[in-house]
């Protein structure tokens, strides 16, 4: 795992990414900084990280896109199933070297509420608070990119699945306001969700059986309960869209309150996307 | 050192490999030989736990490649048929990546590095980008990869391919130097490679294992009908009484062609075949006709590889084309050139 760490690290600030990941995140803050706490003269540094935090539609598909994409296309993945190392150690050793390329420009950042306090008045628990969440919320969605990446060895693709996943989830919140709230509304689109799931099944396992019987169940669990009480539904589609937005949580913390399910929402994210990663490369096995 | 037991891998209904079964002992080269698309990647791929197997298993040196891999893949260094190498990286960055991964660290590592780059040759290349490197180093690279660590069972999947013919001798005395120190499993769709390097063959065919011996006791062991081949400048009709006045030639065609010299193929069961070139050549002496070549054509692995992984009907066309069209010398160039091709 060490050794993937220190390979991944190296290619990264051998390579541009590394930099323009960077210089992109401390643009972002900047810009926010310069608008909220110098221009408004706002003493909240949270909200500079609520006004940056769509930065991340862009840069992290950039950051993630090649991690594994890339190693199929060249088929140096070959070497790393040859080696004696095991497929859950490739991908920690992979995404730990993303998190500390994501790291050293938010070390940058986590100084700047410290010169604002030199000029007024910062509340410094919020701000350190929110930056913290903020260095969760990201790693979540390295996570995800990590996945994503992991599923195609077309790069280009990998970026694209990723922009639209992330910016889909920034929205879903606002989104959730114009999606049907009745049940029926909700009973159609978990169906279609409970098809998505299959198919996703289907296309990381190979199991047609598996896929059909899962999709299967679901659907017909859906029937029963909406037999039974259709009420449960009334509302339920906004408020997954709600659930699942990683953006929705973080703010939660940029309103001043530390929210520990909020830090175990985003560890579990980051948990569940990199053992799909694993599952995803162990695949490549099967077939 | 290696056991397989019935592996078999199946891709959907295709079966790529189908229940082969062979041990493989410590310090000789093996060949894989077979049509492509017989199974030999896939073969590799499975012994070095690149992928699953459907049934079966490898056992490497007692260490089961799917129950315990770490262990199994320290033995193993493995070269897949396109080398696995990071093209923005300097071999010297490469090798030192593979190194540690494999549990090399300090001044091991250093040295194992050192060592694997005298050993490949390519210590004048270690600080240039592996992308600006030639197919001939970039092949060099993956086996100084593939030895780091010092595994006992080396396997390489079509080294040569791709390369040029100088290239090509360079590897092969590379992997012949490599089999006095480890076991080395190469594969390769070229017969004269796997003639010149191996001691033992595997031949597989669709999947299946069909022949494994050595080189000497498969050309002993399927020996075609021996032949003899002439060539001289009397009439057709004149050459054909003459060979059928000859006691020992039991079958002979013969043919000419717009130059003027005819040609023929003898062919008998004859124990001894000098016994039959003598009478050959007494009988046209006597009847004063020059005979202008005569060669003698043993079987050799060709015929060994067409009649064991061809179908029936394909291997009577080309053993029925190629001794009349080709002669022995083109043969060889024949050889050569495909040497250069593949």
């Amino acid at each position: 795992m060490i050794a993937i760490l220190e390979h991944e690290l190296k290619s990264y600030f051998h390579s541009l990414t590394a930099y323009v990941f960077g210089a992109f995140l401390l643009l972002f803050i900047g810009i926010g900084s310069m608008l909220y706490n110098l221009q408004a003269a706002v003493s909240n540094f949270e909200f500079v990280l609520s006004f940056s935090s769509i930065v991340f539609v862009v840069i992290v598909p950039i950051l993630t896109m090649r991690v594994i994409a890339e190693e199929r296309k060249q088929k140096t993945d070959q070497l790393l199933y040859s080696l004696p190392i095991s497929t859950t150690e490739v991908i920690l050793g992979k995404y730990l070297a993303l998190l500390v390329v994501y790291l050293i420009p938010l070390c940058i950042v986590s100084i700047y509420p410290l010169i604002f306090s030199q000029y007024g008045d910062v509340y410094l628990l919020t701000s350190y608070g929110s930056i913290v969440a903020f260095f969760v919320l990201g790693a979540a969605l390295i996570a995800l990119g990590v996945f994503i990446s992991s599923l195609t060895e077309n790069q280009g693709l990998a970026a694209g699945i990723g922009i639209a996943a992330i910016l889909l989830n920034y929205f879903s919140v606002s989104l959730a306001e114009y999606v049907s709230a009745t049940s029926f509304g909700s009973v159609v689109a978990l169906a279609v969700f409970a098809a998505l799931l299959g198919l996703l099944i289907r296309y990381l396992t190979k199991n047609r059986n598996l896929a059909y019987g899962v999709t299967l169940v679901l659907l017909l669990a859906l029937t029963v309960t909406a037999y039974i009480d259709a009420s449960v539904f009334e509302g339920l589609l906004p408020k997954i869209m709600k659930q699942l937005s990683l953006f929705e949580r973080f703010e939660v913390f940029v309103n001043g309150v530390f929210d520990m399910t909020g830090i175990f929402y985003y560890l579990s994210v980051i948990v569940f996307f990199l053992f799909l990663s694993v599952q995803s490369l162990e695949k490549r096995r099967y077939n | 050192m290696i056991s397989v037991e019935h592996l078999t891998k199946c891709y959907g209904d295709f079966m790529a490999v189908d229940d082969l079964t062979f041990t493989i002992n410590e310090g000789h080269v093996y060949g894989f030989l077979g049509p492509n698309g017989a199974g030999k990647t896939t073969t590799m791929n499975i012994m070095t736990g690149c992928l699953s197997a459907t049934q079966g298993h490898v056992k490497i040196d007692g260490h089961d490649i799917f129950d315990e891999p770490d262990e199994a893949k320290k033995l193993i260094g493995y070269l897949p048929e396109q080398p696995p190498l990071y093209m923005n990286e300097s071999p010297r960055e490469y090798l030192h990546f593979v190194g540690k991964a494999k549990g090399l660290h300090g001044e091991e590592l250093k040295q194992q590095i050192e060592k694997v780059i005298l050993q490949t040759k390519i210590e004048t290349v270690c600080h240039k980008r592996i992308s600006a490197l030639s197919k001939g180093y970039r092949q060099r690279v993956g086996i100084a990869q593939a030895l780091l660590g010092s595994p006992k069972v080396i396997i390489l999947d079509e080294p040569t391919v791709g390369l040029d013919p100088i290239q090509i001798i360079e590897i092969r005395d590379l992997i012949k130097e490599l089999g006095q120190t480890h076991t080395v499993i190469l594969s390769s769709h070229i017969l004269s490679e796997v003639q010149a390097i191996c001691d033992q063959i595997l031949i597989i065919n669709r999947g299946k294992l069909i022949a494994f011996d050595k080189p000497d006791n498969l050309e002993k062991q399927l020996l075609a009908p021996n032949e003899i081949s002439i060539t001289t400048d009397a009439a057709e009709e004149d050459v054909c009484k003459v060979l059928s006045g000859i006691e020992c030639v039991s079958e002979f065609e013969t043919f000419s062609d717009e130059t003027g010299y005819t040609k023929g193929t003898i062919k008998n069961d004859h124990d001894n075949i000098y016994d039959v070139s003598r009478d050959v050549f007494y009988a046209f002496a006597k009847n004063e006709m020059a005979l202008l070549e005569m060669s003698l054509k043993k079987a050799n692995l060709e015929d060994i590889f067409l009649e064991l992984t061809e179908e029936k009907d394909a291997a009577v066309q080309i053993a029925a084309e190629q001794p009349e069209t080709v002669e022995p010398e083109q043969q060889d160039d024949l050889k050569e050139s495909e040497v250069g091709e593949g």
